[in-house]
Protein backbone atom coordinates (compact mmCIF):
# COMPACT_ATOMS: atom_id res chain seq x y z
CA UNK A 1 0.00 0.00 0.00
CA UNK A 2 1.69 3.40 -1.24
CA UNK A 3 1.06 6.41 0.27
CA UNK A 4 0.76 8.86 -2.53
CA UNK A 5 -0.73 6.12 -5.23
CA UNK A 6 -4.04 6.00 -5.18
CA UNK A 7 -5.03 2.27 -4.63
CA UNK A 8 -7.88 0.98 -6.80
CA UNK A 9 -9.63 -1.37 -4.27
CA UNK A 10 -10.12 1.80 -1.73
CA UNK A 11 -11.17 4.19 -4.89
CA UNK A 12 -13.83 1.41 -5.66
CA UNK A 13 -14.83 0.97 -2.22
CA UNK A 14 -14.75 4.84 -1.27
CA UNK A 15 -17.23 5.56 -4.36
CA UNK A 16 -19.29 3.25 -3.25
CA UNK A 17 -19.50 3.95 0.41
CA UNK A 18 -19.93 8.20 -0.64
CA UNK A 19 -22.31 7.67 -3.09
CA UNK A 20 -24.86 5.47 -1.14
CA UNK A 21 -24.13 7.79 1.92
CA UNK A 22 -24.59 10.75 -0.49
CA UNK A 23 -28.55 9.02 -1.80
CA UNK A 24 -29.41 8.03 1.68
CA UNK A 25 -28.83 11.32 2.75
CA UNK A 26 -30.57 13.01 0.10
CA UNK A 27 -33.21 11.23 0.17
CA UNK A 28 -33.76 10.94 4.22
CA UNK A 29 -32.45 13.38 5.57
CA UNK A 30 -30.86 16.56 3.29
CA UNK A 31 -34.26 16.92 1.59
CA UNK A 32 -36.75 16.44 4.90
CA UNK A 33 -34.18 18.96 6.98
CA UNK A 34 -33.75 21.76 4.26
CA UNK A 35 -37.60 21.48 3.35
CA UNK A 36 -38.20 22.26 7.31
CA UNK A 37 -35.49 24.40 7.40
CA UNK A 38 -36.99 26.19 4.73
CA UNK A 39 -40.05 26.29 6.08
CA UNK A 40 -39.22 27.63 9.19
CA UNK A 41 -37.15 30.50 8.24
CA UNK A 42 -40.44 31.55 5.99
CA UNK A 43 -42.71 30.86 8.93
CA UNK A 44 -40.32 33.33 11.06
CA UNK A 45 -40.01 35.65 7.97
CA UNK A 46 -43.67 36.12 7.86
CA UNK A 47 -43.82 36.28 11.42
CA UNK A 48 -41.62 38.97 11.18
CA UNK A 49 -43.42 40.32 8.46
CA UNK A 50 -46.63 40.59 10.48
CA UNK A 51 -45.53 41.70 13.26
CA UNK A 52 -43.85 44.35 11.21
CA UNK A 53 -47.24 44.95 9.55
CA UNK A 54 -49.48 44.91 12.84
CA UNK A 55 -46.93 47.56 14.17
CA UNK A 56 -47.18 50.08 11.04
CA UNK A 57 -51.20 49.58 11.70
CA UNK A 58 -50.99 50.28 14.94
CA UNK A 59 -49.05 53.37 14.08
CA UNK A 60 -51.65 54.37 11.64
CA UNK A 61 -54.54 53.73 13.48
CA UNK A 62 -52.31 55.92 16.48
CA UNK A 63 -52.04 58.35 13.86
CA UNK A 64 -55.06 59.25 13.14
CA UNK A 65 -56.38 58.94 16.47
CA UNK A 66 -54.13 61.97 16.92
CA UNK A 67 -55.03 63.69 13.97
CA UNK A 68 -58.81 62.89 15.13
CA UNK A 69 -58.10 63.88 18.81
CA UNK A 70 -56.26 66.89 17.57
CA UNK A 71 -59.22 67.89 14.57
CA UNK A 72 -61.58 67.84 17.92
CA UNK A 73 -59.65 70.12 19.92
CA UNK A 74 -59.18 72.04 17.33
CA UNK A 75 -63.37 71.77 16.66
CA UNK A 76 -63.87 72.51 20.35
CA UNK A 77 -61.90 75.75 20.58
CA UNK A 78 -63.23 77.17 17.39
CA UNK A 79 -66.62 76.26 19.17
CA UNK A 80 -65.82 77.62 22.30
CA UNK A 81 -64.70 80.92 20.83
CA UNK A 82 -67.23 80.93 18.84
CA UNK A 83 -69.16 80.38 22.08
CA UNK A 84 -67.44 82.83 23.53
CA UNK A 85 -68.47 85.49 20.89
CA UNK A 86 -71.94 85.12 21.07
CA UNK A 87 -72.74 85.56 24.57
CA UNK A 88 -70.39 88.83 24.73
CA UNK A 89 -72.43 89.73 21.66
CA UNK A 90 -75.18 88.31 23.36
CA UNK A 91 -73.87 90.12 26.56
CA UNK A 92 -73.40 93.64 24.61
CA UNK A 93 -76.69 93.33 22.59
CA UNK A 94 -78.74 93.28 25.90
CA UNK A 95 -76.54 96.12 27.56
CA UNK A 96 -77.48 97.87 24.44
CA UNK A 97 -80.92 97.13 24.48
CA UNK A 98 -81.00 97.83 28.34
CA UNK A 99 -79.83 100.93 27.84
CA UNK A 100 -82.61 101.77 25.09
CA UNK A 101 -85.08 100.35 27.03
CA UNK A 102 -84.39 102.52 29.64
CA UNK A 103 -83.38 105.64 28.05
CA UNK A 104 -87.53 105.14 26.19
CA UNK A 105 -88.35 104.43 30.06
CA UNK A 106 -87.10 107.67 31.19
CA UNK A 107 -88.30 109.39 28.34
CA UNK A 108 -91.97 107.78 29.34
CA UNK A 109 -91.25 108.63 33.00
CA UNK A 110 -90.32 112.23 31.56
CA UNK A 111 -93.30 112.61 29.34
CA UNK A 112 -95.58 111.70 32.29
CA UNK A 113 -93.81 113.98 34.92
CA UNK A 114 -94.34 116.54 32.34
CA UNK A 115 -97.86 115.65 31.96
CA UNK A 116 -98.79 115.46 35.83
CA UNK A 117 -96.68 118.35 36.53
CA UNK A 118 -98.78 120.18 33.74
CA UNK A 119 -102.31 118.38 34.95
CA UNK A 120 -101.33 119.48 38.61
CA UNK A 121 -100.42 123.17 37.62
CA UNK A 122 -103.92 123.20 35.61
CA UNK A 123 -105.30 121.43 38.69
CA UNK A 124 -103.89 124.02 40.90
CA UNK A 125 -105.08 127.20 38.43
CA UNK A 126 -108.43 125.85 38.58
CA UNK A 127 -108.81 125.41 41.80
CA UNK A 128 -106.88 128.71 42.58
CA UNK A 129 -109.85 130.01 40.17
CA UNK A 130 -112.38 128.51 42.23
CA UNK A 131 -110.57 129.66 45.75
CA UNK A 132 -110.34 132.87 44.10
CA UNK A 133 -114.23 132.70 43.14
CA UNK A 134 -114.96 132.03 47.00
CA UNK A 135 -112.66 134.45 48.37
CA UNK A 136 -113.99 137.12 45.47
CA UNK A 137 -117.59 135.60 46.27
CA UNK A 138 -117.45 135.62 50.55
CA UNK A 139 -115.89 139.48 49.81
CA UNK A 140 -118.21 140.35 47.38
CA UNK A 141 -121.50 138.89 50.07
CA UNK A 142 -119.66 141.41 52.41
CA UNK A 143 -119.76 144.24 50.57
CA UNK A 144 -122.79 143.72 48.79
CA UNK A 145 -124.48 143.37 52.51
CA UNK A 146 -125.94 146.79 52.08
CA UNK A 147 -128.41 148.11 49.33
CA UNK A 148 -126.41 150.83 48.13
CA UNK A 149 -123.28 148.91 47.12
CA UNK A 150 -125.68 146.19 45.43
CA UNK A 151 -127.59 149.02 43.55
CA UNK A 152 -123.92 150.29 42.07
CA UNK A 153 -123.09 146.49 41.21
CA UNK A 154 -125.98 145.90 39.50
CA UNK A 155 -125.94 148.81 37.85
CA UNK A 156 -122.05 148.73 36.83
CA UNK A 157 -123.30 145.08 35.08
CA UNK A 158 -126.22 146.09 33.68
CA UNK A 159 -123.82 148.79 32.07
CA UNK A 160 -121.49 145.82 30.65
CA UNK A 161 -124.10 143.63 29.51
CA UNK A 162 -124.99 146.79 27.42
CA UNK A 163 -121.48 147.05 26.14
CA UNK A 164 -121.22 143.49 25.18
CA UNK B 1 -21.49 19.00 32.69
CA UNK B 2 -19.04 20.38 30.67
CA UNK B 3 -16.13 20.12 33.33
CA UNK B 4 -17.13 16.66 33.93
CA UNK B 5 -17.27 15.77 30.06
CA UNK B 6 -13.59 17.41 29.54
CA UNK B 7 -12.05 16.01 32.71
CA UNK B 8 -13.20 12.29 31.69
CA UNK B 9 -12.04 12.88 27.72
CA UNK B 10 -8.62 13.93 29.47
CA UNK B 11 -8.23 10.89 31.02
CA UNK B 12 -9.52 8.95 28.20
CA UNK B 13 -7.37 10.49 25.71
CA UNK B 14 -4.22 9.65 28.79
CA UNK B 15 -5.62 5.92 28.67
CA UNK B 16 -5.70 5.62 24.69
CA UNK B 17 -2.08 7.67 24.52
CA UNK B 18 -0.76 5.59 26.58
CA UNK B 19 -2.26 2.39 24.29
CA UNK B 20 -0.99 4.08 21.39
CA UNK B 21 2.54 4.74 23.03
CA UNK B 22 2.40 0.47 23.86
CA UNK B 23 1.79 -0.06 19.89
CA UNK B 24 4.88 1.36 18.84
CA UNK B 25 6.56 -0.21 22.13
CA UNK B 26 5.55 -3.68 21.04
CA UNK B 27 5.66 -2.42 17.02
CA UNK B 28 8.90 -1.08 16.77
CA UNK B 29 10.14 -4.73 19.36
CA UNK B 30 8.08 -6.73 16.73
CA UNK B 31 9.92 -5.18 13.91
CA UNK B 32 13.07 -5.91 15.09
CA UNK B 33 14.56 -2.74 16.07
CA UNK B 34 13.65 1.00 16.37
CA UNK B 35 12.30 1.76 13.45
CA UNK B 36 10.32 5.41 13.83
CA UNK B 37 9.81 5.82 10.18
CA UNK B 38 8.56 2.08 9.35
CA UNK B 39 6.23 2.82 12.49
CA UNK B 40 4.73 5.75 11.27
CA UNK B 41 4.36 4.72 7.73
CA UNK B 42 2.39 1.71 9.22
CA UNK B 43 0.00 3.94 11.12
CA UNK B 44 -0.50 5.91 8.03
CA UNK B 45 -0.86 3.83 5.57
CA UNK B 46 -3.54 1.61 4.52
CA UNK B 47 -3.26 -1.65 5.70
CA UNK B 48 -4.79 -5.50 4.78
CA UNK B 49 -5.70 -6.47 8.86
CA UNK B 50 -6.52 -3.41 11.47
CA UNK B 51 -3.60 -3.41 13.95
CA UNK B 52 -4.84 -1.84 16.92
CA UNK B 53 -1.85 -2.50 19.67
CA UNK B 54 0.26 -5.35 20.87
CA UNK B 55 0.25 -6.71 24.58
CA UNK B 56 3.72 -8.32 25.10
CA UNK B 57 4.31 -10.38 21.81
CA UNK B 58 0.58 -11.08 20.82
CA UNK B 59 -1.02 -8.44 18.29
CA UNK B 60 -4.52 -7.43 18.85
CA UNK B 61 -6.06 -7.08 15.67
CA UNK B 62 -9.13 -7.04 13.52
CA UNK B 63 -8.60 -9.44 10.34
CA UNK B 64 -10.27 -8.02 7.26
CA UNK B 65 -11.60 -10.11 4.37
CA UNK B 66 -9.19 -10.28 1.37
CA UNK B 67 -11.49 -9.54 -1.70
CA UNK B 68 -9.66 -9.94 -5.33
CA UNK B 69 -10.72 -10.17 -8.87
CA UNK B 70 -8.62 -11.99 -11.83
CA UNK B 71 -10.04 -12.08 -14.91
CA UNK B 72 -9.21 -15.73 -15.17
CA UNK B 73 -10.39 -16.98 -11.35
CA UNK B 74 -13.04 -14.47 -10.96
CA UNK B 75 -13.89 -13.09 -7.05
CA UNK B 76 -12.08 -14.50 -4.26
CA UNK B 77 -12.76 -14.04 -0.96
CA UNK B 78 -10.27 -14.62 1.73
CA UNK B 79 -9.40 -13.30 4.89
CA UNK B 80 -6.03 -11.48 5.85
CA UNK B 81 -4.90 -14.20 8.57
CA UNK B 82 -4.52 -16.37 5.55
CA UNK B 83 -1.73 -14.27 3.92
CA UNK B 84 0.48 -13.70 6.98
CA UNK B 85 2.51 -15.20 9.27
CA UNK B 86 0.37 -15.96 12.58
CA UNK B 87 2.59 -15.19 15.05
CA UNK B 88 4.56 -11.76 14.18
CA UNK B 89 1.50 -10.77 11.61
CA UNK B 90 4.03 -9.94 8.81
CA UNK B 91 3.02 -10.28 5.56
CA UNK B 92 5.15 -11.45 2.53
CA UNK B 93 5.29 -13.37 -0.43
CA UNK B 94 6.35 -16.78 1.16
CA UNK B 95 2.72 -17.07 2.92
CA UNK B 96 0.92 -17.20 -0.28
CA UNK B 97 -2.72 -18.83 -0.43
CA UNK B 98 -3.99 -20.05 -2.91
CA UNK B 99 -1.82 -18.75 -5.28
CA UNK B 100 -2.26 -15.26 -4.15
CA UNK B 101 -0.04 -13.22 -1.96
CA UNK B 102 0.49 -10.25 -0.07
CA UNK B 103 4.09 -8.62 0.51
CA UNK B 104 5.68 -7.15 2.82
CA UNK B 105 4.49 -3.90 1.34
CA UNK B 106 1.31 -4.59 1.30
CA UNK B 107 0.90 -5.34 -2.11
CA UNK B 108 -1.65 -7.95 -3.60
CA UNK B 109 -0.16 -10.15 -6.48
CA UNK B 110 -0.12 -13.80 -7.80
CA UNK B 111 2.19 -16.33 -7.59
CA UNK B 112 2.08 -17.14 -11.37
CA UNK B 113 2.62 -12.97 -12.35
CA UNK B 114 -0.88 -12.51 -13.76
CA UNK B 115 -3.11 -9.80 -13.34
CA UNK B 116 -5.02 -9.57 -9.73
CA UNK B 117 -7.59 -6.77 -8.59
CA UNK B 118 -7.24 -5.88 -5.13
CA UNK B 119 -10.85 -4.82 -3.73
CA UNK B 120 -10.26 -5.95 0.10
CA UNK B 121 -12.05 -4.74 2.73
CA UNK B 122 -8.78 -3.17 4.11
CA UNK B 123 -8.46 -0.97 7.02
CA UNK B 124 -9.79 2.37 5.51
CA UNK B 125 -12.90 0.63 3.95
CA UNK B 126 -13.59 -0.61 7.55
CA UNK B 127 -12.84 3.19 8.84
CA UNK B 128 -14.83 4.28 5.83
CA UNK B 129 -18.11 2.34 6.64
CA UNK B 130 -17.93 3.34 10.40
CA UNK B 131 -17.67 6.58 9.35
CA UNK B 132 -20.28 6.69 7.11
CA UNK B 133 -22.48 4.72 9.96
CA UNK B 134 -21.68 7.71 12.38
CA UNK B 135 -22.33 9.92 9.65
CA UNK B 136 -25.71 8.14 8.91
CA UNK B 137 -26.81 7.77 12.59
CA UNK B 138 -26.19 11.53 13.38
CA UNK B 139 -27.44 13.13 10.51
CA UNK B 140 -30.57 11.14 10.40
CA UNK B 141 -30.98 11.02 13.73
CA UNK B 142 -31.20 14.92 13.45
CA UNK B 143 -33.37 14.53 10.45
CA UNK B 144 -35.65 12.37 12.41
CA UNK B 145 -36.60 15.26 14.61
CA UNK B 146 -37.90 17.14 11.65
CA UNK B 147 -39.57 14.36 10.54
CA UNK B 148 -41.41 14.15 13.69
CA UNK B 149 -42.14 17.76 15.23
CA UNK B 150 -42.22 19.11 11.23
CA UNK B 151 -40.26 23.14 11.04
CA UNK B 152 -40.19 23.38 14.82
CA UNK B 153 -37.19 24.85 16.50
CA UNK B 154 -33.97 21.91 16.61
CA UNK B 155 -33.69 19.63 19.45
CA UNK B 156 -31.27 16.92 20.49
CA UNK B 157 -29.10 15.84 17.20
CA UNK B 158 -31.07 18.73 14.85
CA UNK B 159 -29.34 21.05 17.66
CA UNK B 160 -26.23 20.29 16.76
CA UNK B 161 -26.57 19.28 13.17
CA UNK B 162 -28.50 22.13 12.10
CA UNK B 163 -25.99 25.07 12.62
CA UNK B 164 -23.51 23.15 10.67
CA UNK B 165 -26.16 22.42 8.08
CA UNK B 166 -26.86 26.41 7.77
CA UNK B 167 -23.19 27.65 8.00
CA UNK B 168 -22.80 24.86 4.59
CA UNK B 169 -25.75 26.10 2.89
CA UNK B 170 -25.72 30.12 3.93
CA UNK B 171 -21.84 30.36 4.03
CA UNK B 172 -20.39 27.94 1.93
CA UNK B 173 -23.26 27.08 -0.83
CA UNK B 174 -25.13 30.80 -1.06
CA UNK B 175 -22.15 33.10 -1.12
CA UNK B 176 -19.75 31.03 -3.54
CA UNK B 177 -22.13 29.53 -6.10
CA UNK B 178 -25.16 32.54 -6.04
CA UNK B 179 -28.34 32.36 -6.76
CA UNK B 180 -27.98 28.24 -8.41
CA UNK B 181 -26.91 27.12 -4.78
CA UNK B 182 -29.83 24.93 -4.05
CA UNK B 183 -29.09 21.96 -6.00
CA UNK B 184 -25.78 21.54 -4.79
CA UNK B 185 -26.08 21.88 -1.03
CA UNK B 186 -26.87 17.96 -0.65
CA UNK B 187 -23.69 17.46 -2.47
CA UNK B 188 -21.82 20.02 -0.20
CA UNK B 189 -23.33 19.26 2.99
CA UNK B 190 -22.37 14.95 2.41
CA UNK B 191 -18.72 16.21 1.74
CA UNK B 192 -18.41 18.36 4.61
CA UNK B 193 -19.55 15.85 6.89
CA UNK B 194 -18.30 13.06 5.39
CA UNK B 195 -14.85 14.60 5.82
CA UNK B 196 -15.28 16.31 9.38
CA UNK B 197 -16.13 12.79 10.97
CA UNK B 198 -13.56 11.51 8.79
CA UNK B 199 -11.09 13.67 9.82
CA UNK B 200 -12.30 13.51 13.47
CA UNK B 201 -12.60 9.96 13.66
CA UNK B 202 -8.93 9.41 12.34
CA UNK B 203 -7.69 11.61 15.14
CA UNK B 204 -8.22 8.71 17.87
CA UNK B 205 -5.57 6.46 18.40
CA UNK B 206 -5.96 3.27 16.36
CA UNK B 207 -8.26 4.71 14.29
CA UNK B 208 -7.25 4.27 10.38
CA UNK B 209 -6.27 7.72 8.21
CA UNK B 210 -8.97 7.77 6.27
CA UNK B 211 -9.00 11.16 4.87
CA UNK B 212 -5.36 11.13 4.80
CA UNK B 213 -5.48 8.67 2.42
CA UNK B 214 -4.88 9.69 -1.38
CA UNK B 215 -7.45 7.24 -2.50
CA UNK B 216 -10.17 8.68 -0.21
CA UNK B 217 -9.18 12.53 -1.60
CA UNK B 218 -8.54 11.40 -4.58
CA UNK B 219 -12.21 10.05 -5.01
CA UNK B 220 -13.73 13.09 -3.30
CA UNK B 221 -11.65 15.10 -5.92
CA UNK B 222 -13.17 13.45 -8.67
CA UNK B 223 -16.60 13.34 -7.65
CA UNK B 224 -16.00 16.98 -7.68
CA UNK B 225 -14.74 17.21 -10.49
CA UNK B 226 -17.43 15.60 -12.50
CA UNK B 227 -20.41 18.26 -10.79
CA UNK B 228 -18.18 21.07 -11.58
CA UNK B 229 -17.41 19.99 -15.29
CA UNK B 230 -21.06 18.50 -15.71
CA UNK B 231 -23.12 21.87 -14.38
CA UNK B 232 -20.29 24.14 -16.36
CA UNK B 233 -22.54 26.06 -18.51
CA UNK B 234 -21.84 28.10 -21.74
CA UNK B 235 -19.36 30.78 -20.15
CA UNK B 236 -17.51 28.18 -18.49
CA UNK B 237 -16.31 26.27 -21.17
CA UNK B 238 -16.08 29.90 -23.29
CA UNK B 239 -13.89 31.10 -20.72
CA UNK B 240 -11.20 27.58 -21.09
CA UNK B 241 -11.56 27.24 -24.91
CA UNK B 242 -12.27 30.88 -26.11
CA UNK B 243 -11.45 32.78 -23.28
CA UNK B 244 -12.52 35.83 -23.94
CA UNK B 245 -10.28 39.52 -23.97
CA UNK B 246 -7.25 37.42 -24.64
CA UNK B 247 -5.07 38.16 -28.34
CA UNK B 248 -5.47 35.94 -30.55
CA UNK B 249 -1.89 34.63 -31.20
CA UNK B 250 -2.09 34.02 -26.75
CA UNK B 251 -5.01 32.21 -27.38
CA UNK B 252 -3.21 28.60 -28.21
CA UNK B 253 -1.19 28.95 -25.10
CA UNK B 254 -4.01 30.04 -22.72
CA UNK B 255 -6.27 27.78 -24.19
CA UNK B 256 -3.86 25.12 -22.83
CA UNK B 257 -3.34 26.69 -19.39
CA UNK B 258 -6.90 27.36 -19.04
CA UNK B 259 -7.49 23.37 -19.93
CA UNK B 260 -4.76 21.84 -17.30
CA UNK B 261 -6.34 24.55 -14.70
CA UNK B 262 -9.83 22.06 -15.33
CA UNK B 263 -7.64 19.11 -13.58
CA UNK B 264 -5.63 21.71 -11.46
CA UNK B 265 -8.32 22.60 -9.44
CA UNK B 266 -9.26 18.91 -8.16
CA UNK B 267 -5.52 17.83 -7.94
CA UNK B 268 -5.31 20.76 -5.44
CA UNK B 269 -8.48 19.27 -3.56
CA UNK B 270 -7.22 16.02 -3.63
CA UNK B 271 -3.80 17.20 -2.28
CA UNK B 272 -4.74 19.34 -0.21
CA UNK B 273 -6.49 17.01 2.27
CA UNK B 274 -4.38 14.53 2.31
CA UNK B 275 -1.61 16.24 3.01
CA UNK B 276 -2.95 18.39 6.37
CA UNK B 277 -4.45 15.37 7.58
CA UNK B 278 -1.37 13.04 6.75
CA UNK B 279 0.92 15.45 7.93
CA UNK B 280 -1.28 16.17 10.99
CA UNK B 281 -0.82 12.49 12.12
CA UNK B 282 3.15 12.33 10.99
CA UNK B 283 3.87 15.15 13.75
CA UNK B 284 1.85 13.34 16.28
CA UNK B 285 3.39 9.88 15.86
CA UNK B 286 6.82 11.71 15.44
CA UNK B 287 6.37 13.36 18.92
CA UNK B 288 5.58 9.90 20.02
CA UNK B 289 8.37 8.22 18.43
CA UNK B 290 10.87 10.22 19.99
CA UNK B 291 9.81 9.08 23.12
CA UNK B 292 11.37 6.04 22.53
CA UNK B 293 14.21 7.03 20.76
CA UNK B 294 15.49 9.23 23.27
CA UNK B 295 14.04 6.31 26.24
CA UNK B 296 13.99 9.43 28.80
CA UNK B 297 10.98 9.96 30.88
CA UNK B 298 11.84 14.07 30.21
CA UNK B 299 11.04 13.77 26.79
CA UNK B 300 8.03 11.12 27.59
CA UNK B 301 6.51 14.54 29.54
CA UNK B 302 7.35 16.78 26.88
CA UNK B 303 6.42 14.71 23.74
CA UNK B 304 2.75 14.14 25.53
CA UNK B 305 2.48 17.57 26.29
CA UNK B 306 3.47 18.21 22.14
CA UNK B 307 0.61 15.10 21.35
CA UNK B 308 -2.05 16.53 23.39
CA UNK B 309 -0.86 20.16 22.05
CA UNK B 310 -0.67 19.14 18.18
CA UNK B 311 -4.37 16.84 19.00
CA UNK B 312 -6.07 20.38 19.75
CA UNK B 313 -4.34 21.76 16.62
CA UNK B 314 -5.74 18.84 14.48
CA UNK B 315 -9.00 19.32 16.11
CA UNK B 316 -8.99 22.79 14.46
CA UNK B 317 -7.57 21.01 11.15
CA UNK B 318 -10.18 18.55 11.06
CA UNK B 319 -12.70 21.20 10.73
CA UNK B 320 -10.91 23.94 8.86
CA UNK B 321 -10.02 21.27 6.17
CA UNK B 322 -12.91 20.33 5.79
CA UNK B 323 -14.44 23.57 5.77
CA UNK B 324 -11.65 24.22 2.89
CA UNK B 325 -12.50 21.00 0.97
CA UNK B 326 -16.38 22.25 0.74
CA UNK B 327 -15.56 25.74 0.18
CA UNK B 328 -13.62 25.22 -2.72
CA UNK B 329 -15.97 22.74 -3.81
CA UNK B 330 -18.46 25.49 -3.49
CA UNK B 331 -16.42 28.01 -5.49
CA UNK B 332 -15.56 25.49 -8.39
CA UNK B 333 -19.11 25.05 -8.81
CA UNK B 334 -19.86 28.71 -8.21
CA UNK B 335 -17.29 29.12 -11.30
CA UNK B 336 -18.93 26.79 -13.29
CA UNK B 337 -22.54 28.11 -13.00
CA UNK B 338 -21.89 31.62 -12.95
CA UNK B 339 -23.83 34.34 -15.38
CA UNK B 340 -21.47 37.43 -15.16
CA UNK B 341 -19.15 38.07 -17.99
CA UNK B 342 -15.32 36.93 -16.87
CA UNK B 343 -13.35 38.78 -18.35
CA UNK B 344 -12.76 41.19 -15.55
CA UNK B 345 -10.09 39.22 -13.88
CA UNK B 346 -7.43 37.59 -15.67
Amino acid sequence: MDLIIPSSGLIFWQLIGFLALFFILVKFAWKPMLAALEEREGSIDNALKAAEQARNEMANLKAENEKLLAEARVERDTILTKAQEASKRMIEEAKEEATKQGAILIENAKAVIENEKKAALAEVKNQVAVLTLEVTEKLLRKNLSDQAAQKELVDEFVKDLKLN
Amino acid sequence: MTRKILALSVLFSVLLLSLTSATFAAGSEAEGGEDPTGFIMHHIKDSHEWHFFNVGHTHVTLPLPVITYAPDRGLEFNMSTDFQNHETHLFGKEYAHDGIYIDEHEHLGRVDGGTIYDFSLTKNVAMMILVIGLVLYLILSAANHYKKHGAVAPKGAASWVEPVVVFVRDEIAEKSIGPKYKKFVPYLLTLFFFIWIGNLLGLLPGAANLTGNIAVTFTLAVLTFIIVNVNGNKEYWKHVFATPGVPVALLPIIVVVEFIGLFTKPFALMVRLFVAITAGHIVILAFIALVFIFESYAIGVVSTLMVTFINMIELLVATIQAYVFTLFTAMYIGGAVAEHAHDDHH
